[in-house]
């Protein structure tokens, strides 16, 4: 219990201090929290969940936490340079874990819709943040989600009143700035009502050449025929240890479609967890990762299909090279009496050298019987015959290993809806496999 | 142009190849016959750089140069090209990606700029029309799907993108139906300049009838036990092997 109690220490010396940092709501379930976070502890890796990321490892250096809330001096603007052409978005910076009030889009949200801090939020719309704090991160069951609800203190604020649809896409980029080694504890809440249509695009980013730990918890709420899409987008540095926990759930009729693409990053475990809660949802699931030298990827999905007629869609791919380690772990549960269920999982995985290591686990478990489901996983290498052929045709091996690889990870690419953000993606893929991305295209490093 | 002396190769450790010497000059058209398992698509491979051989013995230069000491892609830029006899598929990547890819290598090999957008894909057409390539073949993955002839007329279209000073055609008459094969075969002969040269791995008189070979060898057991005109072809045609053989046996 070593690593757990710096952080236990932290918590208990300075509870009025975070207490003062955050809203009433969040000072509310401190205490229970800190129970469950002491009474489990970090997961070892004999917890499946976390069988693939070493948590204690993460959460042992001693990291500076902003509970005081000091402003970093930052102009998210001029840091930020990784616009997506040919998409115009309403754009808003998170630092750290604040929502930034002094870059808001010109452009005005349809009537209703907030995207605010979170904080804030609480006074704003008491009502709606009361029903979706921390219903679906739970506490008792996973120590990341009791660390991050015992000491976060802001994060976003996402609502979508009934029947409104948001056009422009709402893109939100999380900056990771210090100027000393940080542990950030972000919270996101995401509220469509009845009907409400969006769409959400998260870039990850650090501008600052320390190590960063951060601990985020998403919670979604999709209602009655509720359709959203959410983007997110990783393009950190080898110093960044991200732990993110997201769940979402799903009312009758509703669509989701949440994308998460790795592009660049130090260590990041993803948590997906889907609730298919009313008949008629669809959900679908395209991770994209890449990874090289020693970088550490783990995504862990669960997809519960708890209502008949529900359909859910997994694809993610894996492109491995140098010494990194990734892992795929998606679990489908198709409860009993989850009839009609519809449900595809696939993970398709290239380990380019032969120390690249991928670990690959889907899972699939049925309790109803009149129910469509499928999945599977590969691990390939490079095709010999294909990189000969090419290099016949005068290319180099190097270039016809960028064209093989990135033939692989394009499929998932391709599963992105909005065509402004998969050319974007494209061009980005491309730009990592040549080496051209070695840091991250919008953080201050790289200028 | 190109010289192959006492080539000896092998593959897993088997001695495919076992003394092979052949001198193609500019502007020749060598013909090259032998049963199954004789080694001619060995000798290709070995040409062309396939890291899956290994060559034990013997020396070839190219144009001068020492072949075997080139990486494959090197070779492509120097002028060579091979007809696969069996043309890969790489799914996800476009021909027209794949083309772009390989043409602008070899200008840069050559000290070039890359080719602009729009000449690049004026070149396409034009070099679609030479082989009568279907745009929307030119338009899918490399050979993903293509019939066994549609991968024979790409590998033509490729060669004739890429204009090669020696080329070698595996086996690119099998799979063509006769139309296919006519069209094939005057797109090649299209493409020959006094320049170029070609060394035609097949079966069959046909392709031959075609482009009129200038020599024609035969390979039995890694060796060439025989070299002759264009008569040679139609002799083997009407007697097959079996006298060769004889003949080889008997020296
Ligand atoms: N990987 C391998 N391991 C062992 N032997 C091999 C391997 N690949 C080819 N060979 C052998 O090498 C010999 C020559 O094969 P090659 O493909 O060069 O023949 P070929 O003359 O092109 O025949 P075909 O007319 O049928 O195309 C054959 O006996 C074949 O079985
Ligand atoms: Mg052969």
């Amino acid at each position: 219990m070593k690593s757990e109690q710096q952080y236990i220490d932290l918590f208990t010396a300075n509870r009025s201090l975070i207490d003062r940092g955050g809203a009433e709501i969040m000072n509310a379930c401190r205490e229970k929290a800190l129970a469950d976070f002491a009474r489990q502890g970090f997961p070892s890796q004999k917890v499946e969940r976390y069988k693939y990321t070493d948590v204690n490892a993460a959460f042992a250096p001693d990291y500076g936490v902003n509970l005081s809330r000091l402003e970093f001096a930052v102009n998210p603007y001029e840091a930020f340079r990784c616009d997506v052409p040919n998409l115009s978005t309403s754009l808003y910076f998170v630092v750290n874990d604040t929502f930034w009030e002094k870059s808001l889009p010109t452009a005005t949200l349809p009537e209703g819709v907030a995207v605010c801090s979170l904080r804030q939020a609480a006074e704003a719309f008491p009502a709606q943040v009361a029903e979706c704090y921390a219903r679906l991160a739970r506490t008792e069951k996973d120590s990341i989600n009791a660390l991050n609800t015992m000491l976060v203190q802001d994060g976003l604020f996402v609502y979508v009143p009934k029947g409104v649809a948001v056009e422009r896409t709402i893109q939100i980029v999380n900056l990771l700035r210090a100027d000393v080694d940080l542990m950030v504890n972000r919270r996101v809440l995401v509220v469509l009502e009845d009907g409400a249509q969006a769409r959400l695009l998260f870039c990850d980013h650090a501008m600052d050449d320390r190590d960063f730990l951060t601990t985020q918890v998403v919670e979604v709420f999709a209602g009655e025929n509720s359709n959203l899409e959410l983007y997110e987008l990783e393009e950190t540095h080898v110093k960044n240890r991200r732990f993110s926990n997201m769940y979402v759930d799903l009312q009758r009729g509703s669509a989701v479609s949440l994308y998460n693409f790795t592009l660049h990053n130090g260590l990041t475990r993803n948590r997906t967890d889907v609730t298919l809660s009313g008949e008629g949802a669809e959900v679908g699931l395209y991770g994209g990762v890449i990874a090289d030298k020693e970088q550490r990827v783990d995504n862990n999905t669960l997809i519960d299909h708890r209502a008949g007629h529900c359909t859910s869609r997994q694809l993610y791919k894996y492109v491995m090279d140098g010494r990194s380690v990734g892992a795929f772990a998606g679990r489908v549960l198709v409860r009993h009496g989850a009839q009609h269920t519809v449900s595809e999982e696939r993970n398709a995985n290239l380990c380019a050298t032969s120390e690249a290591r991928m670990y690959a686990q889907p899972m699939l478990e049925i309790y109803a019987d009149d129910v469509k489901c499928s999945h599977g996983s590969t691990v390939g290498q490079l095709n010999e015959q294909a990189l000969f052929y090419m290099q016949q045709r005068g290319i180099s091996r190097e270039e016809a290993q960028m064209l093989l690889k990135f033939a692989f990870a394009g499929e998932v690419i391709d599963a992105i809806v909005l065509e402004a953000l998969r050319d974007r993606l494209r061009h980005l893929v491309e730009k990592r496999f040549r080496g051209e991305l070695s840091r991250c295209s919008g953080c201050g490093l790289c200028k | 142009m190109l010289e192959i002396k006492d080539l000896h190769a092998c593959i897993n450790g088997k001695e495919i190849l076992k003394g092979i010497n052949l001198t193609v000059n500019a502007g020749e058209i060598h013909a090259l016959m032998g049963q199954n398992g004789a080694g001619k698509s060995t000798l290709s491979n070995v040409l062309v750089g396939n890291p899956a051989y290994e060559v034990t013995h013997g020396s070839v230069t190219f144009n001068g140069k020492d072949l075997l000491a080139m990486k494959p892609e090197e070779r492509a830029h120097e002028g060579l090209f091979l007809s696969f006899q069996q043309p890969v598929e790489i799914p996800g990547v476009s021909m027209v990606n794949f083309m772009r890819a390989a043409v602008n290598a070899k200008r840069k090999y050559k000290g070039l700029e890359p080719m602009g957008a729009g000449d690049f894909l004026k070149m396409m057409r034009e070099k679609r029309k030479i082989v009568e390539l279907d745009s929307k073949l030119a338009n899918r993955s490399v050979n993903e799907g293509f019939s066994g002839g549609e991968k024979k007329r790409n590998e033509i279209f490729q060669m004739a993108m890429l204009e090669p000073t020696l080329s070698i055609l595996d086996e690119t008459d099998s799979g063509l139906d006769v139309d296919a094969l006519r069209i094939v075969a005057e797109g090649f002969n299209k493409l020959r300049t006094p320049e170029t040269s070609a060394l035609v791995i097949t079966h069959y008189q046909r392709l031959l009838d075609y482009l009129k070979p200038d020599v024609v060898h035969v390979l039995m057991d890694g060796r060439i036990v025989k070299t002759g005109g264009p008569d040679l072809a139609v002799e083997i045609e009407k007697r097959g092997f079996d006298w060769i053989k004889a003949e080889a046996e008997a020296d």
